[in-house]
């Protein structure tokens, strides 16, 4: 089984929701973004997204776009992404690491080729943004071969076709995009959410997460109400940014922490 | 004749194209693919864009023999295909009415576009004017600065211009910008992109509305020139000029399509906007095509004197017809196509835009190597208006404005170390 289902496999077991936070590697710095990962994880991250910095994040609201762009301008690329998480797993082996990020970086080191890098460094997952299904049945196929994941979006505005074309593909759980917009976007209709996901439960085999617009603890036990994992990124990268720079890690996993205690109350 | 049939169901030109976005943009391009594919063929539909083309545009736009500029140069025969002609003064109205029209048709009351020179924000807003659409222009804020005149001139037409301050602050910014407005107005608003770039449909699409260029071409060649041309060349940004002039030829084997990309500084300086001549494959703006990139994958800023060509990806038919070589891409810099730029307007008595300077150039190196009997057939795509200022300043020239703007410019070129000549109008 691999590191994701089982994650999933003990929370059902508990009765309890997958909390994911995502930041992007490389900021506020490049020396942040390592010991952040191990505070999230000790604060109650059931998997962790990184995001792979892009010069052209267009799925990305404001704040993730700003932290790309710092990530970028700090030196972030590909490799060193790659080598931060080898570098977790030297102390961690247990919490689930998905990259999430564009095409472009991946197509650059070719497909194959980061796949295998990807796999050695101990990443569970892969969402890429503008990969929809459509042109993934390749990628998806060798993220398979090295026992990854690709994790898919969906959105309200996916037809049930499209649904079950995810569900063939995807592994370890699938992303539901919670509202029209941009990631960071305050527009989330919970009740539309609830109907969406439990559509898209009964369509797809692996748990479903939640995300776009979940920005505090109450917010996360709303969505944790219909969904297997609630992901939260954008308030969370901009609590980093707030942060004073040797204190980006504990801010993080406090933040993080008082998320957790919310869901689990 | 061969036959060439493309892009696939799946929008895909060989290994290029596809829709390489984000599950949220996925129903809105689905409806417009079934849209567009209801409306293609309809003779109705055709008939209204024809007519729209004829009294709104001023088609069909003359082919012009640059007869006393042939014989100067001593070779082949240069003919113009006159885009600059029509009305907004460049080939992007063609594509805006059509786009437009199946706004229209899908109920959307708003649209949106990206723009970088404004020369299609321009188009756009002169569209959603005449059809009573409300128009959200995206624009790169260093090409606000750049592109003063056309701000207003969009402004004057009821459109919103909003500055882009992400990433460089150009037109691959501003095209971000106007995806993310997609997704979150998806149900009241229509996307006209410029180009064709983007994901399927919009390739294919934009090419359809622009190969109106090409066909009418077909016709007047033969009648001004006895046949039809040995050569057709036009500058190449995103492409759709280009892909309009290309489109209807490529079935005549006899007929070299030939794309001119800008060097800018010089391709050896790296400042430049050459995609297919100097890129590699990757994806980008929702589909797959040659992209000036670095190692990493992140996507390069560029460099053209000409801010329409001024774009780091190439619309993805191109790349399927440098690959299988039914077209040929060059590049000409900045200072070969000024110098081509002066000449049209001293010889021909035509200001043709920086853009279609780059195509003009090339043809000016081209001519001379060729017998006098060979023909080639440039697409000038727009005429040079907007570019006085860019053109003026390079000169080391500046326009006489009021007082008050006098003096802020005196104190900024001091504050610049910069004292250059003024000339009144």
């Amino acid at each position: 089984m691999s590191r994701i289902d089982s994650v999933f496999a003990a929370l059902k077991a508990n009765k309890k929701t997958a909390l994911i936070p995502f930041i992007t590697a490389g900021d506020p710095s490049l020396e942040s973004t390592l010991p952040t990962m191990h505070a999230l994880a000790k604060a109650g991250a059931d998997v962790i997204e990184l995001g792979v910095p892009f010069s052209d994040p267009m799925a990305d609201g404001p704040v993730i776009q700003r932290s790309s762009e710092r990530a970028l301008a700090k030196g972030m690329s590909m490799r060193k992404v790659l080598a931060t998480v080898a570098e977790f797993r030297k102390t961690n082996s247990a919490t689930p690491v998905v990259l999430m990020g564009y095409a472009n970086p991946i197509e650059a080191m070719g497909q194959a080729k980061f796949v295998d890098a990807a796999a050695d460094a101990g990443i569970d997952g892969v969402l890429v943004v503008d990969y929809p299904p459509e042109e993934a049945d390749d990628f998806a196929a060798l993220l398979g071969r090295r026992g990854l994941a690709p994790i898919f979006l969906l959105a309200p505005t996916s037809t049930p076709e499209r649904i079950a074309h995810v569900a063939k593909l995807a592994r370890g759980y699938v992303y539901y995009v919670s509202l029209r917009g941009v990631t960071g976007a305050g527009n989330l209709d919970v009740s539309e959410v609830a109907n969406n996901v439990a559509a898209i439960k009964a369509a797809v085999p692996v748990p479903v997460g939640v995300g776009f617009g979940i920005r505090d603890g109450a917010t996360a036990r709303k969505v944790a109400a219909v969904a297997d994992a609630v992901v939260i990124g954008s308030a969370l990268v901009q609590t980093m940014f707030d942060a004073p720079a040797d204190e980006v890690a504990a801010r993080a996993g406090a933040w993080l922490g008082k998320v957790r205690a919310a869901l689990d109350a | 004749m061969k036959l060439y049939d493309l892009p696939d169901a799946q929008g895909h030109f060989g290994q290029y194209g596809g829709t390489f976005v984000a599950e949220t943009l996925i129903q809105a391009l689905d409806q417009l693919k079934a849209q567009y594919a209801r409306y293609q063929h309809d003779p109705e539909f055709l008939a209204e864009f024809a007519s729209e083309l004829k009294y709104f545009v001023g088609r069909p736009s003359p082919v012009y023999h640059a007869k006393r500029w042939s014989e100067m140069l001593g070779g082949a025969q240069i003919y113009l295909k006159r885009e600059d002609l029509n009305h907004t003064g460049a080939h992007k109205i063609n594509n805006c009415i059509g786009q437009a029209m199946l706004a229209k048709r899908l109920g959307k009351p708003r649209v949106i576009a990206e723009t970088g020179a404004g020369q299609h924000g321009v188009a756009t807003a002169t569209i959603a004017a005449r059809y009573g659409l409300e128009c959200v222009v995206y624009m790169g804020s260093e090409d606000i600065k750049r592109q003063a005149q056309n701000v207003y001139r969009m402004k004057l037409l009821g459109a919103t211009v909003v500055p882009v301050e992400s990433g460089s602050k150009t037109l691959k910014d501003a095209l971000n910008e106007a995806l993310r407005d997609w997704v979150t107005n998806v149900d009241n608003t229509f996307y006209i992109i410029g180009t064709v770039a983007g994901p399927h449909p919009y390739p294919m699409m934009v090419r359809d509305f622009q190969s109106v260029i090409g066909t009418e071409c077909l016709t007047q060649m033969p009648e001004i020139a006895g046949r039809q041309p040995d050569a057709v060349i036009a500058c190449v940004g995103g492409g759709s000029n280009a892909m309009g002039i290309f489109y209807p030829y490529i079935p005549y084997e006899n007929t070299r399509l030939i794309g001119v990309e800008a060097a800018g500084e010089g391709i050896e300086t790296g400042k430049h906007s050459a995609s297919l001549t100097q890129g590699v494959p990757g994806v980008l703006h929702g589909n797959r095509t040659y992209l000036l990139q670095d190692e990493d994958g992140q996507i390069a800023e560029t460099h053209s004197v000409s801010a329409g060509l001024d774009y780091p990806g190439v619309g993805p038919e191109h790349a399927y017809l440098k690959d299988i070589g039914r077209a040929e891409y060059v590049s000409i810099t900045d200072d070969e196509a000024l110098k081509a730029f002066h000449e049209c307007c001293r010889i021909e008595g035509i200001i043709p835009a920086l853009e279609s300077s780059h195509a003009i150039a090339y043809a000016t190196k081209l001519a001379p190597t060729m017998d006098k009997d060979k023909i080639l057939l440039i697409n000038l795509s727009g005429r040079g208006d907007k570019d006085m200022h860019t053109v003026s300043q390079r000169s080391g020239l500046s326009f006489y404005c009021h007082p008050e703007c006098e003096q802020g410019r005196m104190s900024a070129q001091a504050a610049q170390g910069t004292t250059k000549p003024l000339v009144r109008q």
